[in-house]
């Protein structure tokens, strides 16, 4: 095996290896079991709750946790538009980077908040370290939200009958104090030993061999970039995100932020088998989620390695593989698994360019958003997976001769109204807006940096980005207009604020149901051939939902690359 | 009734259903059924299109083209209608084979003035009759409609509704008091009390089901609705976005092509039988006798979890019979067999007749002067026969133990070891004593139904737990459940011990059926979650249950379960097939959408389909006749096996989820070589 495949082979190994007494760690934390950390953060958690006058021990229904769910988002929501439209006169702005615009601002708190992190402007000229550090405690925060929201559905899951679900603020204060905050610290300190830059003192001025003096930018970036990536938020400290040289200095950080991001979705999955006491049930739903991973995973990087047969034509040398918009520190392998990574956990952080890359890969690419259940994002991977988890729950129990049931809870009328309007979401978005942003030419014509099929892929790649709160780019896109601001910051709280109503409304109301015990004819959820099944019911919703729309943009283009 | 057609399209029953498949092409009729009235739409659309293409416009292909394509989806929606008429039809057939039975029969009213009846009689069609009124019924009547002996006892020729020949007897009071209109009286004269409004029987009900004016939705159905009602806008979505796509990619689509991508993507085949597989479920039912008060009794029964069975014929054959007879020491077996055959001449229980049976003595040697035969009473528990200064006595063995023991005679040993033998064994010890000194026991033992045991571990396999209800003794209980091979068995009965077992067991979360026929069943009849009433039950029996079996035949059960598994699982197979016929039909359909344009896309038309023309036809002629194509499979159910819900779930995903991807490639391929002739 050569060094590069042994690479992101052993990242994987490696990631998973301690992602399994991770989720045992995330499980009891949950449950509210004595924990390691307990000394360092209880303390920190009192405070906290004390000066708010919250009582983390009272517990809610799904309704009083969606309550206060979108509460704080919309505070976070309202504190973010303030910070961003005023940080040109706030303080912390050492480079005197301007306000940004109503529309920008719409654009970026939104794509914060709910975790996805499309950045229409660039972080160099474009935000204060005032605005960063908001940033940043968006990222803390809305990875938060979301881990919080998947262990409702997981404290749901268990087998009894209750709407007693836990304590919101609980569930969120310890996924941020207890999980992220430990877990970022441990990475920023690798990332600090690289030479990634912390501080305050705005541009550094660097004096080149030819003589000239180039201003450089740099600020609290080892703080900003783990957080990016263990929230799975992605949004970079500098436009060129974690291909930039100081986000993502070496070979060694570029492992680490891959780590960063794949260890919690991984770990939730099995926090979820560790807590319902399930664990073959997170072995299914890991095995499935690797199985869509590894088939979007090894097209892309058996393509990147061929390079692109076009410029070999004209006698270019391709066994480096397709080396356009990559970082030669990181290579074509690393590059290739990183898009995936960061497309399939909707991280969106991004160490290579996605426009450059060919076109299957473009397309493998769109399809980790478009299913956008494979690991997925911190909690909201969780969250998106069991939706497709009750309707192949569905079909299956049909198919088995019982009414279906999931975890001793029968599914009815008004569990499958909800779980199909989240499935049919996802769709609607993305190919509506692509939809309506080809029709409009005159607001998107000009933004396109590639005209025909390229073009089109743009514009798809954008709005399933912004439906899979991924927040990547194919960065060929000139995207900060008001028409891409507002359409895609619609697109980003539809598409962050259902799917995670949906399921905790799902498992709020199973939980409430009677519990019924499994017998011989009842369905097993944990087995192989449900994974299969639910594998299938991923694969149909999307491959079938967005066949026709990829057919006239990566499909085309690779078949007339042929 | 028992003779029934195997064929499924009868010659009758087909005419009907292909008039009532046009009549159904009312759009106020389609719109119950989400997926089949978008069809209807796309079909309407077409025809417009028809007639914009022969005013002479150019750019939406050629008249002949659009015209096939109009026809074919026509041809959708019929087969679809057509599915749902011959399973409404069939079902129709058979409750009209019952109601036949109770055409205009004329009945011999008894008026009441003010309080009294009068015994004089007015002879009144059926029809006239109304909830209460009393009517009169005597030797050779035919039984004008349901009711309830108030006085007098009849046999009564039911073979018209059971098809059972032999016919029963029917009392007032007890049990057995209920009369179902159409069946006929052979002897006696009873006087009956109407207890159904005219149209409100259960047939009537289960006529107008099945017609399915009044069929509503089970609450699955309307799930698995919901579910197709996604995918089908899902498709709206992908359809109408395309139209933009297309023009981006300079690709301009007919609308001929988006409709029949539309309807091909569509879950036609499951949406258009849906409905006739819970028809068709309702059927079977009927077929084996059983009469439904709805359609989610049914469904219901698919998901029972615990099966409450009574021991006496469901589990053992009728009663219990002598098998031994063990004297004690000191005793000739041949006097003791004597001794307990005379103890029996009068016992007209089946006990007692089976002592006789294998006592089997002459008639001569039974014969003896004066006997004075001792009824049993709850008080003695014992019965028996004096004559001369004999007094012979069977019984309990704690009933004669306390006799002898009264009167100052020692229990013998070696009996009292053989009681606890026979009991230990499943039987049921009888003690006999003669001048109140025991002689010894008789063993009488349950004979267990043949292939009883293979039926239980069927339904053990399903999932069900079995439950014995019987009255006799734990001992022996356990031992016959032990031997039946069922799981549990509820001991020395009493009715209420039902209705709490059931409720235990729904406080669980399970699911329970139940048989029973008698009044005091009705609470536990109307808790159970499946309540099958005898048909030779109380009316209130009948008015607790979901269900009533015709057939009197309590291990109908077991095939109630069944069909009502087979119902959910016809419904998902047929669910998983539908979703997965798209693959193919995308890589037919979606080449032929842009190959014009992009010729480069020549690399997905994979099947090689001859052109876009034939491609787009082959795809909504493959989509429209795999509907009557599955009809017989919706009509008669995926077979149940009971080999376990993830085997179960690997087979059905195998041939339906599998096969599913896989037909469609062969038949769209193969219709494209025929097409390809034209187009």
């Amino acid at each position: 095996m050569n060094t590069e495949l042994f690479g992101i082979v052993a990242l994987f190994v490696a990631t998973v290896a301690l992602a399994v007494p991770f989720g045992k760690y995330i499980a009891k934390g949950y449950g509210g079991e004595k924990t390691l950390l307990d000394p360092v953060f209880g303390p920190l958690e009192k405070g906290f709750y004390r000066l708010s006058g919250i009582r983390p021990s009272v517990e809610m229904n799904w309704k009083q946790h969606l309550f206060a769910l979108l509460t704080i988002n919309m505070v976070w929501f309202f504190l973010g538009m303030f910070v961003l439209m005023n940080q040109g006169w706030l303080p912390l702005n050492p480079d005197g980077n301007p306000s940004q615009s109503p529309d920008l601002a719409f654009n970026t708190t939104i794509s914060f908040v709910v975790n996805c992190n499309l950045q229409h402007y660039s972080g160099e000229s474009g935000m204060s370290y005032l605005g960063q550090l908001f940033l940043m405690f968006l990222q803390f925060v809305t990875a938060g939200t979301g881990m919080a929201a998947a262990a409702v559905v997981i404290i749901a899951i268990k087998e009894r009958t209750t709407d007693k679900l836990g304590n919101f603020y609980d569930l969120f204060v310890k996924s941020c104090t207890r999980i992220l905050l430990p877990v970022s610290f441990a990475i920023a300190l690798i990332l600090l030993a690289n030479g990634t830059p912390m501080t305050f003192n705005g541009k550094d001025t660097m004096y080149t061999m030819q003589g000239d003096t180039v201003q450089i930018s740099t600020g609290p970036v080892a703080a900003f970039v783990p957080i990016k990536h263990v929230g799975t938020n992605g949004g970079g400290f500098f436009g060129a995100n974690s291909a930039h040289p100081l986000e993502n200095p070496t070979y060694a950080t570029n492992m680490t932020e891959m780590f960063g991001q794949m260890i919690i979705p991984i770990a939730m999955i099995f926090a979820l088998g560790y807590y319902v006491k399930r664990r073959r049930l997170s072995w299914m739903i890991f095995g499935v989620m690797t199985l869509g991973f590894l088939l979007l995973t090894v097209p892309t990087i058996i393509t990147e390695l061929h390079g692109n047969p076009k410029i070999a034509q004209m006698g270019v040398d391709m066994s480096s593989g397709a080396m356009e918009g990559k970082e030669t520190r990181f290579g074509t392998t690393a590059s290739a698994f990183w898009s995936i990574a960061t497309t399939v956990i909707s991280t969106g952080s991004i160490n290579s360019m996605h426009d450059s890359f060919m076109p299957v890969s473009g397309l493998t690419q769109m399809l980790s958003m478009m299913t956008n259940a494979f690991y997925g994002g911190a909690g909201a991977g969780i969250l998106n997976f069991y939706i497709f988890i009750i309707l192949a729950v569905f079909i299956s129990g049909l198919m088995v001769g019982r009414t279906p049931e999931f975890m001793g809870k029968k599914i009815e009328a008004r569990e499958m109204k909800i779980a199909m309007i989240v499935a049919l979401l996802h769709p609607l978005l993305i190919l509506a807006a692509t939809a309506l942003g080809v029709s409009m030419p005159e607001l998107t014509a000009g933004t396109l940096n590639n005209p025909g099929f390229h073009g089109f892929s743009e514009m798809l790649y954008e709005y399933t980005s912004s439906a899979a709160n991924n927040g990547s780019g194919f960065e060929g896109l000139g995207d900060n207009t008001p028409w891409w601001n507002i359409s895609c910051g619609i697109v980003l709280i539809l598409s962050r604020f259902i799917p995670i109503i949906g399921p905790v409304a799902i498992a709020g109301i199973l939980a409430s149901k009677k519990h019924v015990p499994e017998s011989a004819g009842t369905l097993q959820t944990d087995t192989g051939t449900f994974g299969i099944m639910v594998f299938a019911v991923i694969v149909i919703i999307t491959a079938l939902s967005f066949f026709p729309a990829l057919t006239l943009g990566p499909i085309a283009e690779y078949f007339s690359m042929q | 009734m028992k003779a029934q057609n195997t064929s499924l399209f009868q010659g009758d029953l087909v005419r009907e259903a292909l008039a009532q498949s046009f009549v159904k092409l009312n759009p106020r009729i389609m719109f119950r059924n989400p997926v089949m009235f978008t069809v209807w739409i796309g079909t309407f659309v077409m025809l417009i299109v028809n007639i914009w293409v022969i005013a002479g416009e150019k750019s939406q292909g050629s008249m002949v083209y659009n015209l096939v394509i109009f026809l074919i989806l026509l041809l959708t929606l019929l087969f679809a209608n057509f599915a749902e008429a011959i399973a409404e039809a069939r079902g129709k057939a058979q409750a009209n084979s019952l109601r036949k039975t109770r055409e205009e029969t004329p009945a011999k009213w008894i008026q009441a003035v003010g309080e009294m009846y009068v015994n004089e009689v007015k002879i009144v069609p059926s029809s006239q009759l109304r909830k209460g009124h009393i009517f009169l019924c005597e030797t050779g009547d035919i039984i004008p409609t349901d009711g309830e002996i108030i006085e007098g006892l009849a046999t009564i020729d039911e073979s018209a509704i059971t098809g059972e020949s032999a016919p029963v007897i029917r009392e007032a009071g007890g049990d057995k008091s209920s009369v179902t209109g159409g069946t006929k009286v052979l002897s006696d004269r009873i006087k009956v009390k109407v207890t159904t409004e005219p149209g409100e029987s259960f047939l009537d009900k289960m006529i107008a089901l099945v017609e399915g004016a009044s069929r509503q939705k089970t609450p699955n159905e309307i799930a698995l609705t919901i579910l197709l009602a996604g995918f089908t806008l899902v498709f709206i979505i992908v359809c109408i976005t395309l139209k933009p796509f297309g023009d981006f990619a300079n690709t301009p689509i007919t609308i001929a092509a988006f409709i029949s991508l539309f309807v091909c993507l569509i879950p036609t085949t499951i949406g258009g039988l849906l409905s006739a597989i819970g028809i068709a479920g309702m059927d079977r039912a009927l077929r084996a006798n059983v009469i439904t008060k709805s359609g989610k009794a049914v469904e219901t029964a698919g998901d029972i979890d615990t099966l409450l069975l009574d021991k006496t014929g469901t589990i053992t054959i009728g009663n219990r019979k002598a098998t031994n007879f063990w004297p004690t020491r000191g005793v000739d077996k041949s006097y003791f067999i004597k001794a307990a055959a005379l103890s029996s001449i009068a016992d007209e229980t089946p006990e007692g007749k089976s002592i006789i049976e294998l006592a089997d003595l002459h008639s001569d040697q039974l014969r003896v002067e004066n006997p004075t035969f001792i009824e049993f009473t709850a008080e003695t528990r014992s019965s028996g026969v004096n004559f001369l200064d004999t007094r012979i006595r069977k019984g309990a063995s704690d009933a004669i133990r306390k006799l002898s023991e009264k009167a100052g005679n020692a229990f013998p040993m070696d009996i009292a070891e053989k009681v606890r033998d026979i009991s230990s064994n499943g039987g049921t010890p009888l003690v006999v004593a003669e001048n109140e000194v025991v002689i010894g026991v008789i063993e009488l033992q349950d004979i267990i139904k043949p292939g009883i045991q293979e039926r239980f571990e069927r339904l053990r396999k399903m999932g069900v737990k079995t439950v014995m209800v019987t009255g006799d003794n734990p001992l022996t209980a356990k031992f016959i459940a032990e031997k039946a091979g069922v799981d549990d068995y509820i001991a020395e009965a009493k009715p209420e011990d039902k209705m709490n077992y059931i409720k235990a067991e729904q406080q669980k979360g399970k699911l329970v059926a139940m048989m029973g026929d008698g009044t005091n069943d009705a609470p536990a009849l109307a808790q159970a979650d499946v309540g099958v009433a005898m048909n030779s039950g109380t009316q209130a029996a009948k008015e607790a249950g979901n269900m009533v079996d015709l057939d009197n035949d309590p291990t109908k059960l077991i095939e109630i379960v069944e069909i009502g598994k087979q119902l959910l699982m016809t419904r998902g197979t047929l669910t998983t097939f539908s979703i997965a016929n798209d693959v193919a039909k995308y890589f037919a359909i979606v080449p032929a959408l842009f190959i014009a344009s992009i010729p480069a896309l020549q690399g997905l038309n994979i099947m090689r389909l001859h052109t876009p023309e034939s491609a787009i036809l082959s795809a909504i002629i493959f989509n429209a006749v795999i509907i009557p194509l599955l009809i017989p499979l919706a009509l008669k159910g995926v077979a149940y096996k009971p080999i376990g819900a993830s085997a179960l779930l690997r087979r059905n995903l195998l041939i339906y989820g599998l096969g599913g991807v896989l037909v469609p490639f062969v038949g769209i391929k193969a219709i494209d070589l025929l097409v390809s002739v034209w187009f």
